[in-house]
């Protein structure tokens, strides 16, 4: 059984079907409305809840995430925040400027995006809250009426105010950030639902556990943040029959130092891992700021990235630009191997049965090492990339010592282009070798033509990503290159 | 009968929230709180069922055979129809025939409905369908608007509008271009999908909740697939979450499914479609193929102009008809074209039927003729706003090729305020500076105006109904035909009703829309809800003051005129009597409290058959300045700033219509930007959800918006206080970015060579127009 705090009360709802989401519950088997599902894919964000969810110091970590991908058994000693706890007039200072603002037309995203913006207020900093910060905290959550500009200025207008909850309130932990007692004790214990048809989600608590479960059950399907694997339950109508759920390992969390790597635990989230890589390769921040949604961004992980091995993810292409390298995890054992030569075709990888990814080693940058990364997409925000280029550059006195040229989009999985590589490697960072490489691209791909871009557009892009990092390489500092430069 | 509570507010110096007022939307806090209710949202009937359809895998096709066992086997399922099993009318077409509410025999495109099924659960109905076994005969699909023009296969005939003799002014004008452009279609992406809830009642008759823009539509549809009298079936309407023209007749395919099945099992059904269904199985703005062929002096002046617009109609005439024609009289947009000649055709394709989508084709014929200008501006050498402004429709010029005199001239004022209130000389020639020194990022400014025709062009919707109540207490309940979407149209009704009795807007309340108050409305459409909705409530309170200022003036014996309403008061000379004190006196006098109310739109007409006439009552202005820059490697962009004026007479609401401003302005270049439907060659739709269907989001948004409304510009006609349309017109604003890409990227040829830049400009599209640009660019750099 699972135990929670639904909007201050705790839950422990009986019978969870583990393919089950949480916009499904609430709507469904509790009532609760007012959260609305937009896609059931995770793309447009009404269905944008707030989940707490206790850390180490005691803290609670508030986050905006998307209900209609999250499976309800994950919420397990969490707190969940649904826009029924704000249903008290005068409301959260968010409600109030929202109204104020006219940022509600037909209001159907709307408690969405008050989820969102709430989030951000309790998240907010002294100092003030950026405009950046902003349209990234609404990145998720997509609006057919207003065209954005009054929900933007409602934000501005909210984060400056303080919210000071009557004591009770249903989302009072949210503005006095103190551990909820009854959350701490229940959260690291581990779970398995069984569901009386045979859907099985097993929660384990340390690696140990979960190797055991995985040599018992090698064909398991193992979810962290779920965020594209609960799409084949809410699009494809499938069932999952047996889960295992990442989330609760210690050991498959966060980032530390090891021998000049930077070893990143595959079930780190985008969010616990932007700030420690890119302290180290700045070039991860503009992609990461484009990857997905807040809301996805809180729930992905990059083993979910990596394991699931499509064509168009964007976090493989930079980090086999960097040479990191895979830990695989199993019943026989651990062993490493360089991260491009998991990838064996479209969505192939080269994990056994049983095996799972336990982290990501990434370099740390030597002297003259460069990472550019470019994301190309239709939209700037939540969008999928047409052509993703990681170029990792070793240019000494002017002379390219070393390359690695990586790029998302371009064929059935992440891939190098050693053709391009080896007419840049050794000669001078310049057009000349530039052409030579360009030319050299055409032998690298031949891309597929899709919904995103055509084979032409794609392999036209590529060879341009590559000249934007001679330009960029070779630029003056403030010179604006890209549109993304405008802010 | 009780006494009044005795805390009645004293009456203010002036009614609060009256029309003209930036009162906020009646249901603000609801939407900000999760407690606006939306049909999913609603609590749900004992034995409710839940549908869901089986979608046709073909374009076009005979079914040789349907085996539904599993269908009918899978647990949880209560009954499985098809066309067969449709006891009264199975065409619901809206205006002509061609839309079986059930594939009969025949399918015509990949997702339409063939059986339809009821079960326990959204979940079982949804697997369950999955289930059939149909077998296909597969007939010629025709998908591209192109090869449905190369076939003439049409849904209508074709129309020509025709003014003097194009052809010779074309021979003999000094200087003449053409060119050809897709313009493609767009996804309404409404955030609450197409639902519909069904009651049978203990007539067998039914009750629809329905997310319709037109509940009469609803309600005759579902009567007639019932073989029901009409008033056996009503709909009823409290609010969309959005319908953007989607929800006009989109939702009545929706509403009939489930009192179908409503009917076959004597329970309550809930039919609402996921995102993906809904992207396939409901129609979309139409995609167009148009072309030009114009003739201008050396000036830029229009001699002659044909003009051809081709919309891609799908399986089935639907609004097409209607939309099509917008297309043809806004292939004008604003500007006088002399000698010309319009043609518009209605292409049948295998796909989806397209629908309305704000704007109604009209967008779509615009975008012909300001592809032109911008071609005029470059062969000349010449500003493309200096075009623009010299071709506007002014006294002496003001007759369109339909034969409708313009006759109030805002836009050639409008367009110089906007140029200056926008900076726009200054910015165009630090733009040009920019260019020449910025090789990689190129920036892009463009002014474009607007003009739309605001009536239905079909003639018999311009009516409205209205019904208003005043209660005992004073407060008033107010109906009438138009629909909330999100537009603001319930509380500036409201806001009409509190000043036509000069009381505060907090006493009236509009309530949800029902055929059952307000019989056979028009759809909430055409940017014509408060102007035909507004009128009708305003007679209904007419009506209901005549009653009260005759009774006033007999019972405290003064002249009518002795008799005012102000301040949430009624004056009788020196007698003030606050509003509800005099309200329970009416009654106690057996004065009626109630009335109708009725509006029909006077002036206009149009002979389909001379291709003239006068089809609207006025015309809404409004231009845009956007400024945008454009990667030349990628193609990828960003819009930097717009400034919008927008002439919206004397705006019931400014703030609501600064929001239908900004939102229709995003909408628009959404449309001509990011928005892009793709279909595979067979007919099927690859783009079905928001991973792939990308609308703005907030980034897009452009971080620099300014949006003025034009000030002392009461509309001449006698529309509700004066007020002027604002739903559809801003839409077309968003011509401005996807002229300003086309500005930015003709810069690398110094613009002199105009880029083809068909829609949506896709960073993709945009990277074409850039290497062709290049292209030209070397070649007479070469030949230079």
């Amino acid at each position: 059984m699972i135990e929670f705090l639904l909007n201050g009360q705790i839950e422990k709802p009986d019978h969870i079907d583990p393919n089950l989401s949480i916009l499904e519950w609430l709507r469904t088997k509790m009532r609760l409305t007012g959260t609305k599902e937009g896609c059931a894919s995770g793309d447009c964000g009404a269905c944008t809840v707030i989940t707490g969810t206790p850390g180490e110091s005691g803290d609670i970590l508030y986050q905006a995430i998307n209900s209609c991908i999250t499976p309800m058994a994950s919420l397990h000693g969490k707190e969940l925040v649904t826009i029924e706890a704000f249903q008290q007039e005068p409301g959260h200072p968010v409600q109030s400027c929202m109204v104020e603002q006219h940022g509600a037309q037909c209001g159907f995203c709307t408690p969405g995006i008050v989820m969102s913006l709430t989030a951000l207020h309790a998240n907010r900093k002294e100092g003030g809250t950026s405009n950046d910060q902003i349209l990234e905290a609404l990145s998720g959550n997509l609006c057919r009426c207003t065209g954005y500009r009054p929900i933007v200025a409602a934000s501005h207008q909210a984060m400056v105010e303080e919210w000071q909850p009557e004591p009770g309130h249903p989302a009072a932990g949210m503005a006095n950030r103190a551990t909820t007692a009854p959350l701490a004790g229940i959260h690291r214990n581990s779970f398995t639902l069984n569901m009386p048809e045979g859907s099985r989600y097993d929660a384990p608590v340390s690696l140990h556990e979960l190797r055991a479960l995985r040599r018992e059950a090698p064909y398991s399907r193992l979810v962290a943040g779920g965020t594209d694997l609960m799409l084949e339950v809410t699009q494809q109508l499938n069932t999952l029959d047996h889960l295992i759920s990442l989330e609760r390992i210690p050991e498959l969390q966060g980032c530390v130092l090891d021998d000049n790597e930077l070893v990143i635990g595959a079930a780190t989230t985008y969010h616990q891992l932007r700030g420690p890589l890119c302290e180290l390769w700045p070039a991860f921040d503009a992609m990461l700021e484009r990857l997905g949604s807040l809301q996805i961004r809180n729930r992905g992980t990059l083993g979910g990235n990596i394991a699931n091995a499509s064509p168009i993810g964007d976090m493989p292409p930079p980090l086999i630009a960097l040479g990191a390298t895979l830990v695989l995890d199993g019943p026989e054992g651990e062993r490493k191997l360089p991260l491009e030569e998991f990838f064996q075709g479209y969505k192939q990888t080269s994990l056994q049965p049983g095996e799972f990814v336990h982290s990501v080693r990434v370099p740390v940058p030597e002297v003259n090492e460069a990472l550019y990364i470019y994301k190309v997409s239709k939209r700037l925000d939540d969008d999928i990339s047409a052509v993703l280029g990681a170029f990792h550059l070793t240019v000494d006195n002017g002379v390219v010592r070393a390359c690695r040229l990586a790029f998302g989009g371009m064929a059935a999985i992440p891939a190098r282009a050693p053709h391009a590589e080896a007419a840049l490697t050794g000669q001078p960072w310049n057009e000349e070798s530039l052409q030579a490489a360009l030319t050299a691209l055409a032998d690298d791909f031949s891309p597929l033509s899709d919904v995103r871009a055509s084979s032409g557009y794609r392999l036209q892009v590529a060879g341009n990503l590559l000249r934007r990092t001679l330009l960029a390489s070779t630029s003056l500092p403030g010179e604006q290159l890209m549109v993304t430069d405008y802010a | 009968m009780r006494k009044l509570p005795l805390n009645t507010p004293a009456p203010a110096h002036s009614a609060r929230g009256l029309a003209g007022h930036s009162v906020k939307h009646d249901s603000a806090w609801k939407h900000v709180s999760g407690q606006a209710r939306y049909i999913d949202d609603m609590p749900t009937p004992e034995g409710i069922l839940h549908a869901a359809v089986g979608q046709s895998e073909q374009a076009h096709a005979r079914i040789v055979s349907m085996d539904l066992d599993a269908v009918r086997q899978y647990p949880g399922v209560i009954a499985v129809i098809t066309a067969k099993d449709v006891p009264g009318h199975l065409d619901i077409g809206p205006v002509f025939p061609g839309d079986p509410v059930l594939a009969d025999n025949i399918v015509e495109y990949i997702g339409q409905p063939v059986f339809a099924v009821a079960a326990t659960s959204h979940e079982a109905a949804r697997k369950a369908a999955k289930l059939a076994k149909v077998e296909y005969e597969a007939l010629d699909a025709v998908v591209t608007v192109t090869q449905a023009l190369n076939k003439e296969f049409f849904v209508r005939p074709s129309q020509t509008q025709q003014r003097g003799q194009p052809d010779q002014a074309l021979a003999q004008a000094p200087n003449r271009l053409s060119g050809e452009q897709f313009v493609g279609g767009q996804e309404h992406f409404y955030l609450e999908g197409q639902a519909s809830l069904a009651e049978p009642t203990e007539d067998r008759g039914m009750f629809v909740h329905t997310s319709s823009q037109h509940p009469s539509e609803v309600q005759k549809l579902v009567a007639e697939v019932l073989g029901l009298p009409i008033h056996e079936v009503h709909a009823e309407v409290r609010r969309m979450g959005g319908g953007f023209g989607g929800k006009e007749t989109q939702a009545a395919p929706v509403a009939c499914i489930a009192a179908l099945l409503a009917n076959a099992t004597n329970r309550p059904v809930k039919y609402r479609l996921s995102r993906p269904d809904d992207m396939i199985q409901t129609g979309k703005r139409h995609d167009f193929y148009n072309t030009y062929d114009i003739g201008f002096d050396d000036d830029g002046l229009i001699l002659g102009a044909d003009l051809m617009v081709a919309g891609r109609c799908g399986n089935s005439p639907d609004l097409s008809d209607a939309i099509v024609d917008r297309a043809m009289f806004h292939a004008d947009n604003a500007y006088y074209l002399d000698q010309a000649r319009v043609t518009g055709h209605r292409c049948k394709t295998h796909t989806v039927s397209n629908t309305a989508f704000r704007g109604f084709g009209g967008p779509q014929g615009m975008m012909i003729i300001e592809h032109a200008m911008d071609d005029i501006a470059r062969h000349l050498g010449r500003d493309p706003l200096d075009i623009r402004k010299l071709n506007l429709y002014r006294p002496g010029r003001d007759t369109t090729h339909y034969g409708q005199t313009i006759e109030q001239h805002v836009l050639p004022e409008l367009l110089e305020k906007l140029e200056a209130s926008s900076d726009y000389r200054k910015r165009r020639s630090d733009i040009t500076a920019f260019n020449q020194s910025s090789p990689i990022l190129k920036r892009g400014l463009a002014l474009t105006p607007v003009k739309f025709g605001i009536s239905f062009t079909a003639k018999h919707l311009n009516q409205a109904g209205a019904l208003v109540n005043i209660y005992t207490d004073g407060s008033i309940d107010v109906n009438h035909g138009g629909t909330e979407m999100g537009q603001g149209l319930y509380i500036k009704i409201a806001q009409v009703v509190a000043s036509a009795f000069q009381i505060d807007v907090e006493r009236v309340k509009v309530s949800a829309t029902r055929t059952d108050k307000v019989p056979n409305t028009s759809p909430t459409a055409a940017s014509s809800g408060s102007d035909l909705n507004g009128m009708a409530a305003l007679d209904a309170c007419e009506k209901i003051l005549g009653g009260l200022t005759e009774f006033a003036s007999s019972h405290w014996s003064v002249a009518p005129e002795d008799v005012t309403f102000a301040n949430n008061q009624v004056q009788i000379n020196d007698l003030k009597i606050p509003w509800a004190t005099f309200i329970q006196t009416a009654y106690m006098n057996r004065i009626p409290l109630s009335s109708s109310g009725f509006y029909a739109t006077p002036k206009i007409h149009y002979d389909p058959k001379t291709g003239t006439g006068h089809p609207f009552l006025y015309y809404s202005n409004c231009a845009a300045c956007s400024e945008v820059v454009v990667d030349t490697l990628t193609g990828e962009y960003r819009v930097l700033r717009t400034d919008i004026l927008f002439d919206a007479g004397r705006s019931l609401n400014p703030e609501i219509d600064i929001g239908q401003i900004e939102g229709g302005f995003v909408q628009g270049m959404g449309w001509l930007t990011t928005e892009e439907l793709v279909y595979s060659d067979g007919g099927k739709l690859l783009t079905t959800g928001p991973a792939t269907y990308k609308i703005p989001a907030v980034s897009d948004c452009p971080p620099d918006l300014r949006v003025a409304l034009l000030e002392n510009s009461p509309n001449r006609e006698a529309t509700v206080f004066h007020s002027k349309a604002v739903g559809e017109p801003p839409l077309m604003l968003g011509i401005a970015v996807w002229s300003a890409l086309r500005d930015a990227i003709s810069s690398i040829t110094n613009y002199q060579f105009s880029p083809p830049l068909d829609t949506p400009a896709t960073p993709e599209r945009v990277l074409a127009a850039v290497t062709a640009s290049q292209a030209w660019h070397n070649q007479h750099k070469e030949t230079a």
